[in-house]
């Protein structure tokens, strides 16, 4: 019997790709032969748009980059600008900047585990009771900005503005609640036998292929690579915390998801320390007066933020992974370049491979598994 | 206690017809007057029954669902948001009918119309109580399976004439899955027949009133083998393959709105409850209840059990994720199929030696009972086990923690098993 091929489009508008990614995939009946990542759908032109802009004036976009986890965006950005100025933000902002990378961390990991289980085909209900721990760590960060997706927290040289009093206590009062919640989801889905046969060895990235590829975060640690920016290029006090590395074994699809359960677990751990360790004082540091300069008009116009001439290049870990700024300044007032280096982009990098051979069930378990946030693939 | 064969004794609808037909027929009509009336009560009847019963369904599936997820559910149009359903169907019948460009225009309008009827009919061999069946056939089981496989048509039919890819895949999917799981719907009926000894389904029920047992006691394994095959034919997770919604956004409807997908969604509703309704009738005795139904209307514990039954479905779906197709087919060919074809022959030589050794049925039916019970058990794990499901290596693991940045810890022995709230170091 001759069979043809058979193309069909996965996205841009499809339930499961997490927004406008489009997947076009060749079949020989349910079987992957090729598979094609159009990107782009979402491009706004974050890089150039920030030419134009003055350095404070970035900050909200790098929330819209990555707008499942805002915070750690605008960590990345503002780490990149102190290290031009070398500026180093007070300690109660430092210890500010991890309890919300770390919040961030476990709201996005939750809300990545969820829609995994809805790729998998669960009908709504893990996302809805992830989006329940979720939704309370929102309700923190509105309490400490105003904000619940979109911060704009960070600020060159530290925080906005420092936590309500309310806040603290409400903290605590989530970081004694998760323990509780946690071995509910595990007992859901890591020991649910669909999910186990639905995951298992299915996409699976060797160390080699992971690190030719660049994979970072979560992906690259499922294949069995220990690394973490937080342990390998320490940044804000995360040399003063304890907490390991999650690492997978096998490189497939379940432990991807099996790595970001226990990096809610580790996320719990650097909170509950962070809540002790964390001391008062200033949350902003004094910015050097070389750095701030009239725009225009001479010496009485506008003061604008003018770093001095150079580079530097922040990374952190984000819930995706290495999240990367590049800026070039010329001492203007605005960067003469801004590069994103965004994990969710490079992770998408080995998904053909992964995907052939596999069935299109399989694709787009291997898809959700890579957990892409497409604001940030297309910029 | 006798029933009152009167025709104001609601605990038998039967008797009221019949009085109605016996007053028609005395006022001098002919033959065929009280037999056609007497078809369009019932069909009239089941038609309202399934209507009211999809239209409650839907709005108390999504509140059920709707509590499992940790939300409200519908609570804005009327009480509760009870008219909810309601206007969806209205919202349905006012949008326009689109037929795509490329569809095959008849054989698009004729797949919700084709679904529909098939649905529809499987209640006409119900006994939904005492002598209330519309067509009390002889060979009930046996129509039964053949109006259930003709679903696989007008699914196909949907597939194919909407031109869509999704809509293909989904079709191709709906026929791999129903034709395989026909064949241990099939086994699991044949189980029930042979003890029965009638495939009557009023037999069956008065069968197993008369014994004071219900099937599901006698064949277990065959019970659970048609609830895994009737989600299947009714699309529930974990089998909701053909319409997965993550993979190939609605299957074999994607391309069918307004009226045209209301038909397929009250269609997947009525073989749902058809599914139910074999499954209450065969198995869990019908509208009997060990004595109840003499003081309860038998039609109300056929309902209270058909819902109870239909509620597993739900349940389901709010729990469970999918399967993939091949893990699916591979189910039905290596695993359940077997265990049904295994329970079949069981079944036969219980059967047989039950008539041949002239055992009195108080004696042998807890006998065989027991054993199919243990067998049950038996045969499940251990197939699995044979297969392979049950090994060490394929129990949930966690991840490892590590302090070493950069080492490589690729396929090393994964850690012991998991334990509740294992990843904290």
């Amino acid at each position: 019997m001759k069979t043809e091929p058979f193309v069909i489009n996965i996205g841009p508008q499809h339930p499961s790709t997490h927004g406008v990614f489009r997947l076009r995939l060749t079949l020989d009946g349910e079987r992957i032969v090729d598979a094609e990542m159009v990107m782009g759908y979402l491009h706004r032109s974050m890089e150039k748009l920030a030419e134009e802009r003055s350095y404070t004036q970035n900050i909200p976009f790098t929330d819209r980059t990555d707008y499942v986890a805002a915070m750690t965006g605008n960590l990345a950005y503002v780490l990149a600008v102190e290290k031009l100025c070398a500026i180093e933000a007070p300690e109660r902002a430092q210890w500010l900047r991890v309890i919300m990378s770390e919040l961030q961390r476990f709201a996005s990991h939750s809300m990545a585990i969820g829609v995994f289980a809805n790729d998998c085909g669960a009908w709504q209900t893990p996302v809805m009771h992830m989006f329940r721990e979720r939704e309370k760590i929102l309700d923190l960060f509105e309490m400490a900005c105003g904000a619940r997706l979109t911060t704009n927290y960070m600020r060159i040289g530290g925080v906005s503005r420092d936590v309500p009093p309310e806040f603290m206590p409400a903290l605590k009062k989530l970081i004694a609640e998760l323990p509780k919640r946690m071995p509910e989801y595990e007992a859901l889905l890591t020991e649910n036998e669909i999910i186990v046969a639905r995951s298992r060895g299915i996409g699976v990235l060797t160390p080699g292929a992971a690190m030719a590829a660049s994979v970072s975060g979560p992906m690259l640690r499922a294949s069995g690579v220990a690394w973490d920016i937080r342990k390998a290029d320490p940044y804000a006090v995360y040399p003063k915390v304890e907490f390991d590395i999650a690492v997978g074994t096998n490189g497939d699809v379940y432990d991807r998801f099996l790595v970001r359960v226990a990096e809610m677990w580790q996320s719990i751990r650097i909170l509950e320390q962070a809540v002790d360790m964390m001391p008062a004082g200033p949350i902003h540091a004094q910015i050097p007066a070389a750095t701030v300069q009239p725009t225009m008009g001479g010496p009485s116009g506008p003061l604008a933020f003018r770093p001095p001439a150079g580079e530097a290049y922040g990374r952190i870990e984000s819930p995706r992974g290495e999240l990367g700024f590049y800026i070039i300044s010329d001492g203007g007032p605005t960067p003469f370049r801004f590069h994103i280096r965004s994990p969710s982009f490079i992770n998408l990098t080995p998904l053909r491979d992964l995907s052939i051979g596999m069935t299109v069930a399989d694709a787009v378990v291997i898809l959700g598994s890579v957990d892409i946030v497409v604001g940030e693939v297309d910029r | 206690m006798r029933l009152l064969a009167e025709w104001y004794d609601f605990r038998d609808l039967g008797n009221t017809i019949g009085a109605l037909l016996d007053r028609i027929r005395d006022w001098g009509a002919p033959d065929w007057v009280p037999y056609v009336a007497s078809g369009v009560i019932g069909a009239v009847a089941i038609l309202l029954w399934t209507v009211l019963s999809v239209l409650a369904f839907i709005w108390i599936e999504r509140r059920v669902v709707a509590l499992m997820q940790n939300r409200i559910g519908p609570n804005r149009v009327g009480p509760n948001g009870l008219l909810q359903p309601v206007a969806d169907a209205l919202k349905l019948l006012l949008k326009e009918a689109i037929t795509t460009r490329d569809a095959d225009r008849i054989l698009f309008w004729a797949a919700p119309v084709l679904i529909f009827i098939p649905t529809m009919v499987i209640f006409a061999v119900i006994p939904f109580g005492r002598g209330m069946v519309l067509a009390d056939l002889n060979v009930g089981v046996l129509f039964l399976i053949a109006i259930g496989s003709t679903n696989t048509l007008a699914v196909f039919l949907a597939g194919w004439s909407s031109n869509n890819k999704y809509a293909l895949l989904g079709a191709m999917r709906t026929v791999a899955m129903l034709i395989s799981y026909e064949i241990i719907q099939v086994l699991a009926l044949l189980g029930v027949v042979l003890f029965a000894g009638s495939m009557r389904l009023g037999d069956i029920v008065d069968w197993q009133r008369d014994m004071d047992v219900w099937l599901l006691f006698i064949q277990p394994l065959a019970l659970l083998a048609y609830i895994i095959s009737g989600a299947v034919e009714i699309n529930r997770s974990p089998m909701d393959i053909s319409e997965a919604e993550s993979e190939i956004v609605a299957g074999y409807h994607t391309e069918y709105g307004g009226i045209k997908f209301g038909f397929f969604y009250q269609a997947e509703y009525l073989a749902g409850f058809g599914i139910a309704a074999i499954i209450t009738s065969l198995y869990l005795g019908g509208w009997t209840a060990w004595g109840l139904e003499e003081w309860v209307p038998g039609w109300l514990i056929f309902l209270g059990k058909l819902y109870l039954v239909f509620f597993l479905y739900i349940w389901s779906r709010g729990t469970l994720p999918r399967l993939r197709i091949d893990q699916l087919m591979a189910f039905a060919w290596k695993y359940l199929l077997p265990l049904s074809l295994l329970n079949v022959v069981v079944a036969g030589g219980e059967v047989l030696v039950w008539r041949e050794a002239d055992v009195p049925s108080e004696v042998a039916l807890p006998v065989i009972g027991a054993i199919n019970a243990v067998l049950a058990v038996a045969l499940v794990v251990g197939w699995a086990s044979t297969l392979g499901h049950l090994r060490r290596e394929r129990r949930p693991a966690r991840a490892i923690l590590t302090q070493e940045v950069g080492a490589i810890l690729y396929e090393k022995a994964a850690p012991g098993p998991l334990r509740r709230g294992s990843g904290q170091a």
